[in-house]
């Protein structure tokens, strides 16, 4: 299903890895645990009131800091499906699209779009619906590599492809 | 065209086209990840059907992070990684041998002038001071270059930073890192390389050259690359584990920003609570009171920072109320400053010597912050909850800062211990 539809949860510029997931929570992998304590830092009412579906929204710079892939995971495990920002730290960005978050690279939609806000999002045509407001906008497309690479269902597929294409 | 050195360094490895905002696909020189990133990147590992990594002698696994295992789901982790690295028969180093690893890695001639690097680790980018492309990747990303020894990259933008000027006693690379940060914000090298440049990087020393590659993350950047000169081809020949080829950048690249910072003029600067862009003069956060000084990690664990750290604590007294928490970065560094007399200066001024770790840096143990607490911190990031608890504050500084700050027990510029000169 590439439509995804809940309310937004927004925030400011230079979103964190450390504000996402907090370090002292990397003791397992798994996206619910980690999802448990999702944003907690930053908004201790997040978890308990996310629902499925529901969008983060961030300014620039969202995601910025550690590499820990344990940050997309974690927003993934609270049921988020997705976040819409006016930029992505790059790190984040390449672990969002390698464990199959949905991130979208808007400036207008993060900057006009308010907290709460019922969204509708075409993950795969990059549309953001606004439907409280009735707005609409286009996200900026991923180049052509990327686009193969979440076409093929993200990094490990591919890799798998590569590597039997290589007989090994 | 002319080619910075970022680009350089892809277009000699690459057979695709090297223009900026381009992807390439990349052979990798060396891939590596920690006691937190190995677990995940084994599970990928295993679901994209790999059975061995590309290279065993290039492909490394460093329990450095919650290490000595700081509880059973840490030990856990650990014993994942290690177990991996055994099956797989790849580079591993255990605790007692390791050290945080991008302050080991270069120390054992694993990351070498002209490479490319990918660590699974945000400050992988400490490789620049060397010459190095090493940037931070996901667990995933580290898992497809372990099991194909490529990944994708897209050829950065450079953004140019000059620092010219003689370098005063008192500025350490942290200083001058953090002056570029004070200028470009948390995001004013987004998805950039930066290239450091200019006549004051001649003298620095390649520790205070690490410092400032390591923070290039903390402006965005993919990378931070110091051009090749003698200094580094130097330590890089010693220690080399393989043969290498350092790239430089032509005459005539195209920079896509640059700044100029005189370092003649700077003096010590901190970087407030929440964020390593928040910076100001050491001297105008004097009212900041301090409980703990933390001097280590892959920023400012090397002997140069503790060297530093001991002339200004030899002799001297951890301020009462204040615990200083010294961890060098490996057992190189700790064997050093041992045969040099400064563990002895830490102990007898009442500071605390931990085993090679990243410690309390990202808030994992040996040293976490209560609320209301405040830390200097000679590391990298002071986000909300980094050391501990989300109403504790991190203070960023020199490990001259850090250690005038221990004896006094506030935010504290170092000249006014060292005088203007030491």
């Amino acid at each position: 299903m590439s439509t995804i539809q809940g309310k937004a949860w927004k925030y400011g510029d230079d979103v964190d890895t450390d504000v996402i997931i907090p370090a002292r929570y990397l003791v397992t992998g798994d996206p619910g645990e980690l999802g448990k304590h999702c944003m907690e830092d930053l908004d201790a009412s997040f978890v308990s009131s996310v629902s499925p579906g529901d969008l983060l929204v961030g300014g620039e710079n969202f995601g910025c800091g550690s590499s820990r892939e344990h940050a997309p995971l974690a927003i993934k495990g609270a049921g988020c499906g997705g976040v819409i920002a006016k930029s992505f730290a790059r790190i984040f960005f390449r672990n969002a699209i390698n464990v199959g978050l949905p991130i979208l690279e808007c400036p207008e939609a993060a900057e006009e779009i308010e907290s709460g806000d019922l969204l509708s999002v075409d993950t795969e045509k990059g549309i953001i619906t606004n439907l409280t407001r009735g707005t609409s906008y286009e996200a900026a497309a991923f180049p052509p590599f990327l686009s193969e690479l979440i076409g093929l269902g993200g990094l490990v597929p591919y890799v798998r492809k590569k590597l039997e294409e290589s007989g090994q | 065209m002319p080619k910075t050195l970022v680009e350089a360094i892809i277009a000699a490895r690459t057979k695709d086209p090297v223009r900026v905002g381009e992807i390439c696909k990349v052979p990798v020189d060396f891939a590596f990840a920690n006691d937190i990133t190995t677990p995940p990147a084994v599970t990928s590992f295993r679901n994209m059907g790999a059975k061995r990594v590309f290279d065993k002698e290039r492909c490394a696994v460093l329990p450095d992070h919650f290490t000595p295992q700081k509880d059973i789901p840490a030990a856990e982790q650990a014993k994942a990684s290690r177990e991996f690295s055994q099956e797989q028969d790849m580079l591993y180093w255990e605790v007692g041998r390791v050290g945080v690893e991008h302050a080991f890695l270069p120390e054992q001639g694993y990351i070498l002038p002209g490479d490319i690097v990918l660590g699974a680790d945000s400050h992988t980018c400490t490789g620049g001071a060397l010459g190095a492309l090493a940037t931070g990747v996901g667990s995933t990303d580290l898992a497809a270059a372990w099991a194909l020894g490529e990944s994708w990259l897209r050829v950065p933008p450079t953004l140019r930073a000059e620092f010219t000027g003689s370098r005063p006693s008192f500025i350490m690379g942290k200083d001058m890192i953090l002056a570029l940060l004070r200028k470009i914000g948390v995001q004013g090298a987004r998805y950039m390389a930066i290239e450091f440049n200019g006549d004051s990087l001649e003298e620095l020393p390649l520790d205070g050259r690490f410092t400032m590659a390591n923070m290039a993350i903390e402006g965005g950047g993919k990378t931070g690359l110091f051009v090749p000169d003698e200094t580094m081809l130097h330590y890089a020949n010693q220690r080399a584990k393989r043969p290498f080829t350092p790239q430089y950048p032509d005459r005539g690249a195209r920079y896509a920003r640059e700044e100029t910072i005189q370092v003649e003029s700077l003096e010590p600067l901190v970087a407030l609570h929440p964020s390593p862009g928040n910076v100001c003069p050491a001297r105008e956060a004097s009212h900041l009171e301090i409980q703990q000084v933390f001097i280590g990690s892959c920023t400012n664990g090397r002997i140069r920072d503790l060297e530093g750290a001991a002339k200004i604590i030899k002799g001297n007294k951890i301020a009462p109320g204040v615990r200083c928490i010294v961890i060098p970065a490996s057992y190189e560094v700790y064997s050093q400053a041992l045969e040099r007399g400064y563990i002895a200066a830490f102990i007898e001024a009442g500071a605390v010597v931990c085993t090679p770790s990243c410690g309390p840096c990202l808030g994992g143990h040996l040293g976490i912050l209560a609320s209301g607490e405040r830390c200097v911190a000679t590391s990298n990031r002071n986000f909300v909850g980094r050391m501990g608890s989300p109403k504790s504050e991190v203070v960023l500084a020199s490990p001259l800062t850090a250690a005038a700050s221990a004896l006094t027990g506030h935010v504290t510029d170092p000249r006014d211990y060292l005088g203007e000169t030491f």
